[in-house]
């Protein structure tokens, strides 16, 4: 009998067919959602509403993996959410099946696959880097050491004109008190080497967009991540006529997304230099802002743009001496909320909330311009509904994605098994043969009587 | 190709209160596969790693051939992870998932087929080079991997736990595979892992470590014939060693009511001891004909082929002390039998229990 491991357990998971490797689930249960490419067997399973994807593992990698997982969720890290192990599961025949561990599926997230292809623009390729290169030092500013950094371990949610990015995939991670230069150092290289494959990847299938150059792309992550992490954590000395320096660093964290909760503040001995280093910055500034005020959780620049939206409101009205929370509740029910009823339930699933928010006050000041004069709320989302949205594909669950020069994927729940036309007689192995003919010792037991006749064997050949 | 040595290197974590890896002396020759072996939170992956550059050396320092590495980013030393990431990329042959990182360097394309090629034939891949990589098995994909680190051409491969999330036959044949390449191609080899037996298969030598330190480092046949201490003696083996305390006395040592045949010499080596330990290879163990030797009642017996594994309680031995003895009998004794069971005093090994330490 299976056994589940799970904080918050779904009882729509426990009838599935456990008994079956993950690769020969039948379709009713499968999704065929775009994803990067997995050395393991990795599925997405429907099950009511909620999709999960489903990875088969080795049991002490599964155990770790969700706890890992569970503890990236604890400390607000954008990843993926760990939903259950499943264990002790045995075929038909009753022979040990591997664990499956079970992650949530992020809605409306983009994988890589589906964002780098032909027509992209540069622009987009330079937030899709950025957001990657957020998540790679927020993960490093809480001792987080991925270990296999990679467009594949990694989705994309639309954030306002930005992009976020989320860890799916934590097999290698590992958490430490602080990482040391070494080990940020050992993620940027692998960050390097899996993008460009990766890169290289969507090149020679002809997926990646003609005008991009894995090379530079790579160049421009680790450059992107160098100049963030010395933003967020380097030192910077001037003289203390210059105090204000330090409100003006302050502000460029905030900027950035990152509130300051401890900042080191030194002076040489005559006091005439300071010193200032951040130590510790929290993500998540506007955020943490805006959920407190309203209780909307949203990306970060989702939150920057609505509280923008809510401080215009406050002008506009006139309160800005109420207090904030008062007006925030007014801007939540007055503006926000109209806006989001006023997308017809079926089209719902196109965008987020926050996201249909951001794309109505866009929709508006470009019709605003148009029309050299402000155009109603109401009447912006009215129109954006109409000539946006209705036409925009759906983003909740990115299913059937439709790949270029209408090629097919060999499998459609599995993008690693590549294109259906590259299937080939494969040449004999002599290895693979010598392999299967060996008789393997069991796993664990020492033969010392081998090993002294392998000495002797090597003995004689000298 | 090159030397790899570890002089005083220890690795103290913030807030630690004893060193991950403690004064590390190891001298790796070139061309050596060296496994690092121990229980886990001893060391090894720590130990490794530093060599990497991907933990800070607190102090002491680590040679890579006559060069200080110690300080140096992890890039610029000529070492190469195995396994760190064996994804095959699906749209690329084998041989371009083999050589895509020499095309991030810039290596000149005729270089790169050329070291690609050399790579792929050393893993009788060749014919396999333009095929997309989808219809590998499990075994040959382990093979790309190992052909992305050999086209790197490093110094030193750097391998922790590689085989640890492959199922158990695809491990064993990996596991032959690795040890044969490291062998054909010669480049010093560090190697990770917690399982004695591929430390054990695998490496030229084997460097045992608990608790942040070194116990032995020696060939696998002399970490089994003469384990420097106790815990070198419990590590390896399956079953592992007979670990008895005896009491000392003027004729040997005494495990309940069997003298253990101990030379003087040997006593003589732990002056002060009243007690010492016994280590007695299952292996080592034969039914005696007459009534010499330990007498045994049997509690267990475990047929495998021509031998048994014989478990029970020494008679007169009143604590938890279980032996295990593999004998070669046609016919093997019954539970509740009564054996006596003899051993080659030069199978005996003593060690003091004051230390730890092999006094034999």
């Amino acid at each position: 009998m299976p056994r589940f491991l799970s904080a918050k357990p779904d009882a729509g998971l426990i009838p599935l067919p456990w008994n079956l490797p993950l690769e020969e689930w039948p379709p009713e249960h499968l999704v065929a959602l775009p994803r990067g490419i997995s050395r393991h067997v990795v599925r997405f399973i429907r099950v009511g509403d909620e999709v999960y994807a489903a990875k088969e593992v080795i049991e002490h990698l599964a155990i770790r993996e969700y706890r890992l997982l569970h503890d990236l969720n604890r400390l607000g890290t954008p990843s993926v959410e760990p939903a259950a192990v499943i264990r002790s599961r045995v075929d038909r025949d009753g022979n040990p099946l591997d664990p499956v561990l079970v992650t949530r599926h992020l809605q409306f997230a983009l994988p890589y696959r589906s964002l780098f292809t032909q027509g992209v623009r540069q622009n987009t390729v330079n937030r899709l880097v950025d957001a990657m290169v957020v998540l790679l030092v927020r993960l490093h500013l809480v001792g987080f050491l991925w270990g296999d950094v990679s467009l594949s371990n990694t989705l994309f949610r639309r954030d306002a004109s930005e992009f976020a990015a989320h860890l799916v995939d934590a097999e290698t991670g590992e958490f430490h008190e602080k990482l040391t230069e070494g080990q940020r150092e050992h993620d940027l290289q692998i960050a390097r080497v899996n993008l460009f494959g990766e890169f290289c990847d969507l090149e020679a299938g002809g997926l990646l967009d003609a005008a991009l150059d894995p090379t530079t792309l790579v160049e421009a992550i680790e450059n992107r991540y160098r100049e963030l992490w010395q933003e967020l954590t380097g030192a910077e000395w001037f003289d203390d006529s210059e105090m204000h320096r330090i409100e003006r660093r302050v502000r460029r964290l905030n900027a950035l997304g990152f509130d300051v909760a401890e900042l080191d503040i030194t002076t040489d001995m005559e006091g005439s230099s300071v010193r200032i280093q951040p130590k510790v910055v929290d993500p998540g500034h506007h955020s943490r802002r805006l959920l407190k005020l309203t209780g909307l959780d949203t990306e970060e620049n989702q939150a920057r743009r609505l509280l923008n939206d809510l401080d215009t409101f406050r002008a506009r009205t006139g309160q800005q001496g109420l207090d904030e929370a008062i007006v925030a509740h007014e801007w939540l029910t007055q503006h926000f909320e109209p806006v989001v009823t006023a997308v017809p339930e079926d089209l719902r699933g196109k965008r987020e909330a926050a996201q249909i928010f951001h794309e109505v006050l866009e929709y508006r000041w470009y019709r605003s311009e148009e029309a050299g004069h402000e155009i109603p709320l109401a009447e912006a989302a009215q129109g954006y509904v109409n000539e946006v949205l209705s036409s925009l594909p759906d983003e909740e669950l990115n299913a059937d994605p439709v790949l270029p020069g209408g090629r097919e994927l060999a499998n459609p729940y599995d993008p690693s098994q590549g294109f259906a036309e590259d299937v080939e007689e494969m040449p004999l192995d002599p290895w693979e043969e010598a392999a299967a003919s060996e008789e393997p010792a069991p796993i664990g037991h020492l033969d010392i009587d081998a090993l002294r006749a392998k000495h002797r064997r090597g003995k004689d050949d000298e | 190709m090159a030397t790899v040595t570890f002089r005083d290197a220890t690795r103290v974590y913030p807030g630690a209160d004893h060193p991950a890896v403690d004064a590390l002396n190891l001298e790796i020759e070139d061309g050596e596969f060296m496994v690092l072996v121990g229980p886990s939170g001893c060391g090894k992956s720590t130990s490794l790693r530093m060599l990497a550059g991907l933990e800070e050396v607190t102090s002491g320092s680590i040679l890579i051939g006559d060069e200080d590495v110690t300080e140096m980013p992890p890039k610029e030393r000529d070492v190469a992870m195995v396994f760190q990431n064996y994804a095959l990329y699906p749209h690329m042959s084998v041989g371009e998932n083999m050589g895509f990182a020499l095309k991030m360097q810039n290596v000149p394309k005729a270089e790169r087929e050329a070291r690609v090629r050399e790579a792929a034939e050393l893993l009788g891949l060749e014919d396999f080079i333009d095929r997309k990589p989808k219809q590998l098995s499990g075994g040959q994909r382990q093979r790309v991997a190992m052909g992305r680190a050999i086209v790197r051409q490093p110094e030193v491969f750097l391998m922790d736990e590689p085989l640890s999330n492959l199922d158990a036959k695809l491990r064993v044949a990996t596991r032959t595979q690795i040890a044969a390449l490291q062998t054909r191609l010669g480049v010093t080899t560090v190697y990770v892992t917690h399982d004695q037996v591929e430390a054990m298969t695998m490496g030229d030598r084997v460097a045992v470590l608990r608790e942040g330190v070194l116990q032995q480092v020696d060939s696998p046949l002399a970490l089994y014939d003469t384990p420097r201490n106790i815990f070198v003696a419990g590590f390896f083996g399956s079953p592992s060693m007979n670990l008895l305390r005896g009491t000392v006395a003027e004729d040997g040592v005494h495990i309940g009511r069997w003298t253990v045949p101990v030379a003087r010499t040997v006593l003589d080596r732990a002056p002060n001891e009243s007690t010492l330990t016994i280590g007695i290879r299952p292996e080592a163990f034969g039914i005696a004909s007459g009534d010499e030797g330990m007498n045994m009642e049997i509690a267990l017996v475990e047929e495998l082929g021509s031998d048994a594994y014989l478990h029970g309680r020494p008679a007169g031995v009143t604590g938890d002390d279980i032996v295990v003895a593999r004998v070669t009998t046609r016919r093997p004794p019954r539970i509740g039998e009564k054996v006596h069971l003899q051993v080659d005093p030069a199978d005996i090994h003593v060690f003091s229990d004051a230390t730890g330490e092999r006094i034999s």
